[in-house]
């Protein structure tokens, strides 16, 4: 009951409306990719669902970094390393399902360990057979990198492009480690060569509706929570802290908590982000730390709309869309495209796509009205 | 009169004989040369030939080497149709005829005509430490100061009694010192006595360096007794001094890329300090410079080539000029906008930095141009065992000089006065008339202008492509961050500290994972002092 209060209480149209189209996404694309036939106009052929199923992890990373940048005024430029860091537990789960069937053949070590001449299983690599041991790493280790950081940085009360700074610092030396062979993560290459999931098949179609599926929910999920966390009392204090920081101190609350718990619990969604996407694309590789990555998220959720909770998932989708497009059609234009976007979003649209809907729909509604009163006020 | 006639007749004879000793001299030694260098005709297999090198080495006269050089090559060659031997070099068709000992012109032959005498690589070595010896004697002291120092890195216990006679004649001091520790060396490998080989180990201990130390460690391997203990003794102190240069490498290595980190940073340092505006696009700045370098070399390669050692010193300021002027656009038309908004200002300067990078490379293409060194710049030289090459050291002295004049124009200029005012409080600053906005422009006009020239300085050493800037920006903002924020010497001693810890990691720790601690390092610090070493204090710090 109290739980119900808690999800439902914040809800309004416009999340109703998102939830149960992504709900329907996650029916229909299914539907359309296995039953009808690929001659057929609505067939949704292998790669779309892919992509669409891509972009959804990528829309949770961006909603997950939301909750503090948009609500809590955490500016994130490293939010790329906790989605990183649940793809790669992801990835060892993975690993571990290939068994024997490696290029080297050997049923205990992953290939780039034989590769790599080594004898046995680091201790890290422990448990990561069991998928449940896996994914409570998924959520787990995001959660503890972003507890300790966040403690001791929030303690110390760095603030504003100082916390930015380090957050990019943070994502850009994890990176560098990661790219370390001897750090036991496959190096360069990262780790691929995926062959099953909880004994499915990776590559069959039924994995990979079932993955886009578990994508759309995870979503869902991703926005109950936040716009259950943002519309509690807790929410209203984030808030404070976004908005006067020094003021809700001297009110005497300790800003510092309860920033740590947003990040923390940002950080946890975009591990799990992260590890859905992994099995999707087949692929991880510590490109994935690169700060340009992460600064990439703040974009997709300021075209969108920070401080929103549709704002982000929209802004992930339509940007992405946007990427795929231009990779494809003007490749030399993408960087062009994005940079542009950047400063015309930060100079034009500081609301973002959902604040400029609002803005005009205001804007449309103080017209109308006005144009009704006009012959009234002639009349006087 | 007849006196004179008597004098003149004295000196024509004197001179006569003279010449005529001379000449009978020389003719004698060259004829031995000649039969010697004949025998090479009929020699059979490799240790007649290694006899005769051995001959003509005992004569003692720089005559032979012309020869000898030629067969360590390939050069020597039998004319087949009289044994004659001549040293040949490619003519085209045929081969040219050079003779061995005058080294004058003697005629052509067909390749069918000349057979090639063969060396095996033991005979080259013997010929090289023969001519080795062969030039202690030589006139030219820089030639004699190398055959001492071949023979020291050789230890060539053989070349003893040649080493001695060249001691006892040698003039120039500096030579001098060289032949015997090449004389030390040689006793070292022969089979003298110990007391004459403890002497020679204490030589060699002075002159210390790595040859020195292999030297000694053998030494210390294969003797027993006292001579093994001084040899011990020797290369315990000899590593220690090593280690001490080595240290004083280090330091080299980080006061260098700390110099770079200055000069990367501090124009960070500059508009951070000031406007509190994280310019993410600072590193595309550098990049700009250093493309401007590339184009103007370019210009001067086609155009003026005479001018090329000078070309950085024309790129300067027009670098500076190319990033100041893009740096006053980004401020007018994006910068202006999002006062008061540092984290909006740091993804439209990203923005900026991703078009600015696409930019160039559309322009210039993805690959890394060629920037060339000038001469004053290239070639490197010794201080005892540092290695110290001139572009760094250029470098080293041009971000200081970059860094004086900056502090000089901070302090002693009125906008410099100015900006220091906008950075401590910039309501109360704009209250007393000074014109907020146009300082803001300059600034970010200064700071741009000074990764400009940055980044003409660091298309010396790195690559210069698009992505040049990135490499740089989060090592800058380390720097920045760590140092504190406006505060100049903060940005020296930041830049100075993180370069020289970062290069004193790497023997340790590898150069990854040594740039990682220091990361966590700096993200370790930051929770102690939040506003870097040099914090400014007061009401500044919350505005």
């Amino acid at each position: 009951m109290i739980l119900t209060r808690f999800f439902l209480g914040g809800f309004d149209r416009r999340i109703t409306i998102l939830i149960m189209l992504l709900l329907l996404l996650a029916l229909l694309v299914p539907i359309l990719h296995l039953m009808v036939p690929p001659t057929s106009f609505f067939h949704v052929p292998t790669f779309m669902v892919a992509l669409l199923g891509k972009y959804l992890t990528y829309a949770l990373l961006a909603l997950s970094l939301d909750l503090v940048w948009g609500y809590c005024g955490i500016l994130s430029l490293g939010h790329g390393a906790f989605f990183a860091l649940g793809g790669y537990a992801m990835g060892m789960y993975l690993m571990r399902q290939i068994g024997s069937r490696g290029s080297y053949g050997n049923a205990e070590l992953p290939d780039f360990m034989v590769f790599l001449n080594w004898n046995e299983l680091p201790w890290f690599w422990y448990g990561f057979g069991n998928f449940g041991f896996a994914m409570l790493m998924v959520m787990l280790v995001p959660g503890l990198l972003a507890f300790v950081f966040g403690w001791f940085a929030f303690r110390a009360r760095v603030t504003g492009v100082y916390l930015s700074i380090i957050t990019q610092a943070l994502t850009y030396a994890l990176m560098l480690a990661f790219f370390r062979n001897n750090m036991g993560f496959g190096g360069n290459n990262g780790l691929t060569d995926f062959k099953d999931i909880l004994g499915f098949n990776v590559q069959a179609p039924e994995t990979r509706m079932a993955l886009f599926a578990a994508s759309a929910v995870a979503l869902c999920l991703g926005i109950l929570i936040t716009s259950a966390l943002v519309n509690s009392k807790y929410g209203k204090l984030m808030i404070g802290v976004r908005d006067g920081e020094s003021r809700l101190r001297f009110l005497g609350y300790r800003p510092e908590s309860i920033k740590l718990v947003a990040f923390t619990v940002s950080a946890v969604m975009a591990g799990v982000a992260g590890a859905l996407y992994v099995p999707q694309v087949g692929i991880i590789n510590p490109g994935e730390f690169d700060p340009g990555n992460s600064i990439e998220v703040v974009i997709w959720t300021a075209v969108g709309g920070r401080g929103t909770i549709v704002g982000p998932v929209i802004g992930a989708l339509l940007v992405n869309a946007g990427k795929s497009w231009f990779t494809g059609a003007l490749p030399e234009f993408w960087l062009f495209a994005l940079g542009g976007l950047f400063v015309c979003v930060t100079l034009f649209m500081p609301k973002g796509v959902v604040g400029l809907w609002a803005s005009l729909k205001t804007r449309w509604r103080a017209k109308s009205p006005a144009e009704i009163s006009q012959p009234a006020e002639a009349q006087t | 009169m007849i006196a004179g006639a008597m004098r003149a007749l004295k000196i024509i004879i004197f001179v006569l004989l003279s010449c005529f000793a001379s000449a009978s001299q020389a003719w004698s030694g060259e004829a031995e040369i000649r039969t010697s260098i004949a025998q090479l005709a009929t020699a059979k297999g490799f240790p007649e030939i290694e006899k005769i090198v051995k001959d003509l080495a005992a004569l003692g006269d720089p005559l032979v080497n012309p020869a000898l050089t030629a067969l360590a090559d390939g050069n020597l060659q039998v004319r087949k149709s009289d044994n004659a031997i001549f040293i040949t070099r490619d003519g085209g068709v045929g081969v040219l005829l050079i003779d061995p000992v005058t080294g004058k012109n003697a005629g052509e032959a067909a390749k069918t005509d000349v057979a090639k005498i063969k060396v095996n690589n033991g005979l080259r070595r013997i010929i090289r430490d023969s001519l080795g010896n062969l030039t202690l004697q030589s006139p030219d002291s820089a030639t004699r100061l190398q055959a001492a120092q071949t023979i020291f890195k050789n230890s060539d216990a053989s070349q003893l009694t040649a080493l001695d006679a060249a001691i006892a004649g040698e003039a120039d001091t500096g030579v001098k010192a060289q032949m015997e520790l090449a004389r030390a060396s040689a006793i070292l490998n022969s089979d003298r006595g110990d007391d004459e080989k403890v002497e020679a180990i204490k030589l060699i201990k002075e002159r210390g360096g790595r040859d020195a130390l292999s030297l000694l460690t053998a030494t210390e391997a294969k003797t027993t007794g006292l001579v093994k203990d001084q040899a011990a003794v020797a290369v315990a102190g000899i590593e220690r001094s090593l280690a001490i240069w080595a240290t004083g490498q280090n330091v080299w290595y980080g006061i260098s890329l700390g110099s770079v980190l200055l000069l990367a940073a501090i124009g960070l340092a500059i508009t951070f300090g000031v406007m509190g505006v994280i310019n993410m696009a600072h590193g595309e700045m550098v990049m700009l410079g250093a493309y401007t370098t590339f184009v103007t070399q370019d210009i001067i390669r086609d155009s003026f080539p005479g001018l090329f050692d000078w070309s950085l010193l024309i790129a300067l300021p027009l670098a500076f000029l190319v990033a100041a002027i893009i740096g006053v656009i980004i401020e007018r038309g994006i910068i202006r906008h999002l006062y008061g908004r540092p984290l909006e200002t740091l993804l439209a300067t990203w923005g900026v930095s991703l078009i600015l990078q696409q930019g160039v490379r559309s322009i210039f293409g993805p690959t890394n141009q060629e920037v060339g060194n000038p001469s004053w710049m290239s070639g490197s030289f010794q201080i005892g065992e540092l290695d110290i090459t001139w572009n760094r050291l250029w470098i080293i002295v041009f971000s200081l000089i970059v860094f004086f004049v900056l502090l000089v124009a901070l302090n002693k200029t009125p906008l410099g006065l100015q900006m220091r005012a906008v950075t401590q409080n910039r309501r109360m600053a704009s209250a007393m008339g000074i014109r907020t906005p146009f300082v803001d422009s300059m600034t970010f006009a200064l700071g741009s202008g000074i990764a400009g020239i940055a980044g003409v300085a660091l298309s010396q050493i790195d690559n210069v492509s698009p992505n040049l800037g990135q490499s740089y920006i989060i090592d800058s903002f380390m720097v920045v961050v760590f140092g504190g924020v406006g505060n100049l010497w903060g940005t020296l001693v930041g830049a100075l500290s993180l370069g020289i810890l970062n290069k004193f990691l790497e023997p340790f720790a590898g150069a990854v994972l040594g740039k990682i601690l220091v990361l966590i390092l700096i993200i370790l610090f930051i929770q102690k002092r939040p506003r870097g070493l040099f914090a400014l204090k007061g009401r500044a710090v919350e505005a």
